[in-house]
């Protein structure tokens, strides 16, 4: 394997939840590890870091990824979505708030990968039922919750949006 | 006398204790905004340190050579077992052994995934290249891995002082053991296997280590939940007394199940690193190495044989039980063998008990909490062991359950080897279950399944579900003598702080350190009902510094405590205060302590309330104008409250113990259709109910159940920390060690049917263990039922369930 010189370093520049962000990074960085320590979007979570947990999903110039299987210059010149897109404290996204009501989230570390998978579901599903909620969440890991809640989190906010 | 004027009672206030709130804890969870260990930055020049570890199972270390390490630029230090054993003593531990266990191996390794050796560099990419730089030379050792081959007389010794991989025994007996067997029409026999898993929180282990050479003082931050009694044992690995030892754990804990508790030793280790290095550390652990390194519960082999009567009346019990604690006895263990020693009759009333324990070490991964804790392993067996029973007499298992289950008229209820069960009502659960489920229709179904050739099976467990941890128990380990001869143990003490500064804003601080179970929410539930306050102007402060917050020896995230023992610990604070702010008041109002009410931010006057002062300003005076307060109250508004219950004595001279505070119950019944050809389990249905006496917030309660419904599905069909006979790791990536996701699992029906503790203030139980216990337990008799045999084995893999209907064709053959 060739090894990489530990100062190397590429210009790398992207939006990230609308900030623009610019660096000179390592070519090894992970995109996970560039969101959490060079752009403070610590809403973005380490779980396994070899892509089953999903607890670090972002979007990617719209498409919903692993940041631990992307470098970060792979993210060069593109727009990062975390889940501190979807809403604030005082103002709730509307899958933020279902969330909230149906107990879907316990100690809340697999929850930002989940809500941003869940919303790029919602965005692109114009009919979402369980089926199909469940397998949009199996691509992530939830150790609280038994999965029951977060169901009936998204199927309310898909209700919601139909009312 | 002349009677008192009666008072005009107090307009009812609906309480907040029982509803179903939203949590405090969520906003800022959901916006990206929670701060784990991994999220916090506590010291300036903090570094990165990587562990290396073992890839043998059991070896002596011959040498190990970190030069190419350091020749690395950004490598700082490398730490060996030789600065461990320089700066450390062994951890201790609740069995005597003379097993040292030290947070890093120094001689010899003893499972895959030890630590070796550590290196701190300036980030972590660094500080992994260099881990491949360092050069460790082996002389491998044959590795014991099974619980038989550590039986076994003439296996290998892993700690040659010891002499045996058997390390601990201790045999008991409770009631006319001996008369019993004697009476009986029948003795029913089994022997069962349970598995070694874990719970593999998302979030994995995390600890920020500096040493403080100006104060000699180790700081750490770690997403550590106790029992704090590790404090206390930590601090003696590092030689430093309890406050050269100052943790702290940060606002939020990506879930644990017990597992994280086990962090301690790598907090040891980060301190000597820190130490070592001269600057601040940080570790945070990696998938690979959690499923190596972490914890798991203990794989256990039981023999077990009831005395039973023609009608199915258990009369005694005896168990042989094998624990395996893997590579070390690390603290709290062996309390898996002993959490459920005072309960091993479960839900029945089985007046004699014989119990013989046995504790192994192998070349794996050592154990410790996980959801369930020792429950999971001691139902297996019981109810593996009842449904047996059923079928030896050829009775319906109901009948068997019923035969024996508690009444209502038993309670309190004193289990021969010692628990106190304060309440329930066991059958009326039962009942629950049957109906919602609908029992008979159940039975029809799987009956019209089976006429078609399918396999179909039911499954029904009745289990208590204790909570709140005796500290007593692990030293009913101990002989008597042994006991005696040091300070005896008993309790399950709590704390809780509640303050109001001098604007009048309410802060709570807590002492169990939670992992997402909403201990913030009902803590500010209790004290706006206790204090008249609104809920959304508490705050509650789950960070914890072991120099500032109020602890004790037991506290902590385990055993299910906070409902029964810290609600209480934050109710009595709470009453402090609200004594305090009516002694305040009354003095104010000129009216009696007792004709104050506290109700919507206000202290008035019984029956008058247009007389009444904010709660704000009884707080400012207490805080601006201390000499305008009455006699003998001081000044500030700062109330801490340590709570135990009194029922939770010492183990006895017979060695009983009631090993938990409180029992709640539980009665499961599960339909499984099983695939043939493939060999999947399908989970139909299943119905759980639930006493976890007052639900202090349905809401929490109910996802409590959930969670743990889930960890028991995990149990039941997927998850095993599995090595190869050679001690290699099978499952070190979450694609091998499976968990199942939103489609494996079932469907899941709750019921409630609740019991207040008299034991408990607020009458509450604890909650989220429960199915974790049941689960494995009553899946694996819906299969046993579905394919008529009686050995089956966890976890019930489509491999493992297609073996077994191939045997039988076979046989049918």
């Amino acid at each position: 394997m060739t090894s990489c010189e530990s100062d190397e370093r590429h210009a790398v520049e992207m939006t990230v939840d609308g900030r623009r962000i610019r660096r000179y990074v390592s070519p090894r960085l992970l995109l996970l590890d560039f969101l959490r320590t060079e752009c403070g979007a610590t809403g973005v979570h380490a779980g396994c870091e070899h892509g089953v947990c999903g607890a670090c999903t972002v979007k990617v110039d719209g498409r919903v990824t692993r940041s631990c299987l992307m470098f970060a210059i792979q993210a060069d010149g593109g727009a990062v979505e975390t889940v501190a897109s979807l809403g604030t404290r005082d103002a709730l996204s509307p899958l933020q708030e279902a969330f909230r009501a149906r107990h879907a989230l316990q100690c809340g570390f697999c929850t930002p990968g989940i809500l941003v998978s869940a919303q790029a579901f919602l965005d692109s599903e114009e009919h979402p039922d369980e089926r199909s909620v469940r397998e949009m969440l199996s691509g992530h890991l939830c150790r609280c919750t038994g999965y029951a809640p977060i169901v009936a989190a998204v199927l309310d906010a898909a209700a919601q949006r139909e009312r | 006398m002349i009677p008192a004027p009666a008072r005009p009672a107090a307009p009812p206030r609906p309480s907040l204790i029982g509803q179903a709130i939203a949590r405090k804890e969520d906003p800022a969870l959901l916006t990206g905004h929670g701060r784990f260990i991994d999220d916090v930055s506590p010291f300036a020049n903090t570094h990165h340190a990587a562990v290396l570890r073992s890839p043998y199972p059991h070896a002596r270390i011959v040498s190990i050579d970190a030069s190419a390490a350091f020749a690395i630029e950004g490598v700082v230090a490398v730490i060996t077992g030789r600065d461990v054993e320089r700066l450390t003593k062994p951890f201790s531990v609740g069995v005597e052994t003379k097993i040292p266990f030290y947070c890093c191996a120094i001689d010899k390794v003893h499972y895959v995934g030890e630590p070796v050796a550590v290196v701190v560099a300036r980030d972590r990419y660094i500080a992994e290249d260099a881990l491949e730089a360092i050069d460790v030379e082996y002389d491998d050792l044959p590795p014991v891995v099974r619980i038989e081959d550590a039986l076994r007389p003439g296996s290998a010794p892993l700690h040659e002082a010891v002499g045996s991989n058997v390390v601990h025994r201790r045999s008991f007996a409770y009631g006319d053991v001996e008369g019993a067997f004697a009476a009986a029409d029948e003795i029913v026999e089994i022997e069962v296997a349970f598995p070694k898993y874990g719970s593999t929180p998302i979030e994995t282990y995390g600890v920020i280590a500096n040493y403080d050479s100006g104060a000699g003082t180790y700081v750490v931050h770690a997403n550590f939940h106790g029992p704090f009694v590790l404090h206390a044992v930590m601090a003696g690995a590092l030689r430093v007394a309890g406050n050269h030892l100052r943790i702290h754990v940060p606002p939020d804990i990506g879930g644990s199940f017990g597992i994280k508790a086990h962090v301690y030793p790598y907090i040891v280790l980060l301190a000597v690193a820190a130490r070592v290095a001269g600057v601040p550390v940080r570790w945070i652990e990696d998938r690979l190495e959690h499923l190596q390194a972490s914890s798991s519960s203990t794989d256990r082999l039981t023999w077990a044989k009831a005395a039973v009567k023609r009608d199915g009346t258990i009369l005694a019990l005896a168990l042989d039980q094998v624990d395996n604690v893997g590579a070390y006895v690390r603290a709290p263990e062996p309390a898996c063998l002993y959490r459920m020693h005072g309960t091993v009759t479960g839900a029945y009333k089985i007046p004699a008990v014989k119990i013989d324990n046995r504790l192994v070490t192998t070349n794996k991964l050592p154990t410790g909490l996980n959801r369930g804790y020792g429950g999971q392993e001691q139902y297996f067996t019981l109810e593996r062991l009842v449904a047996r029973v059923a079928k030896r007499l050829n009775l319906p298992v109901l009948d068997v359950v019923r035969r024996n289950l508690l009444r209502v008229e038993d309670f309190p209820y004193h289990a021969a080897p010692g628990s106190v069960y304060d309440a329930g009502d066991y059958g009326r659960a039962l009942d629950a279950a049957l109906r919602l489920a609908d029992y008979d229709a159940l039975v029809a179904r799987r009956d019209a399944q089976r006429a078609r050739g399918k396999h179909a099976g039911i499954g029904i467990g009745c289990i208590v579900e204790p909570s709140g941890s005796n500290m007593g128990y692990v030293s009913i380990a101990l002989p008597r003598e042994t006991r005696d001869a040091g300070l005896p143990k008993s309790g399950c003490t709590e704390a809780a702080t509640v303050a109001i500064d001098p604007l009048g804003a309410v802060t709570v601080r807590l002492g169990t350190t939670p992992q997402g179970q909403g201990h913030q929410t009902v803590a500010a539930q209790i004290v706006a009902q206790e204090l008249g306050v609104a809920f959304d102007a508490i705050e509650v402060i789950a960070e914890m510094d072991t120099q500032t917050s109020p602890w004790s020896i037991a506290s902590g995230s385990y055993s299910s405590r906070f409902a029964p023992v810290a609600s209480a610990a934050i109710q009595q604070a709470a009453r402090k205060v609200a004594a305090k702010l009516r002694a305040i008041a009354a003095h104010e109002l000129e009216i009696a302590r007792e004709d104050v009410v506290l109700a919507d931010g206000k202290a008035s006057a019984l029956g008058d309330p247009s007389r009444s002062v904010p709660i704000k300003r009884l707080a400012g005076l207490a805080h601006w104008h201390p000499t305008a307060l009455p006699p003998g109250i001081d000044p500030g508004v700062y109330e801490t409250a340590f709570f135990s219950l009194p029922i939770l004595e010492a183990p006895d001279e017979n060695d009983k113990v009631n090993s938990s505070a409180v029992y709640g119950f539980i009665a499961d019944i599960c339909y499984v259709e099983i695939d043939a050809d493939t060999g999947r389990v399908h989970v139909e249905s299943y119905v759980t109910v639930h006493d976890c006496g007052t639900m202090l917030n349905p809401l929490l309660v109910d996802g409590q159940i959930h969670g743990g419904f889930a960890h028991g599905i995990g149990g039941a069909l997927f998850e095993e920390m599995a090595y190869g006979d050679d001690g290699t790791v099978l499952a070190g990536t979450l694609a091998d060690y499976l968990i199942p996701t939103a489609t494996e699992m079932p469907p899941l029906t709750i019921g409630h049917e609740n019991v207040p503790s008299p034991f408990t203030p607020l009458g509450a139980k604890g909650v989220g263990e429960g199915n974790a216990m049941s689960v494995p337990v009553v899946i694996a008799n819906a299969v046993a039922d579905a394919l008529g045999v009686d050995d089956v084995t966890l976890p019930l893999t489509p491999a493992r369930v297609w073996a077994i209907l191939r045997t039988n064709a076979e046989a049918r053959a």
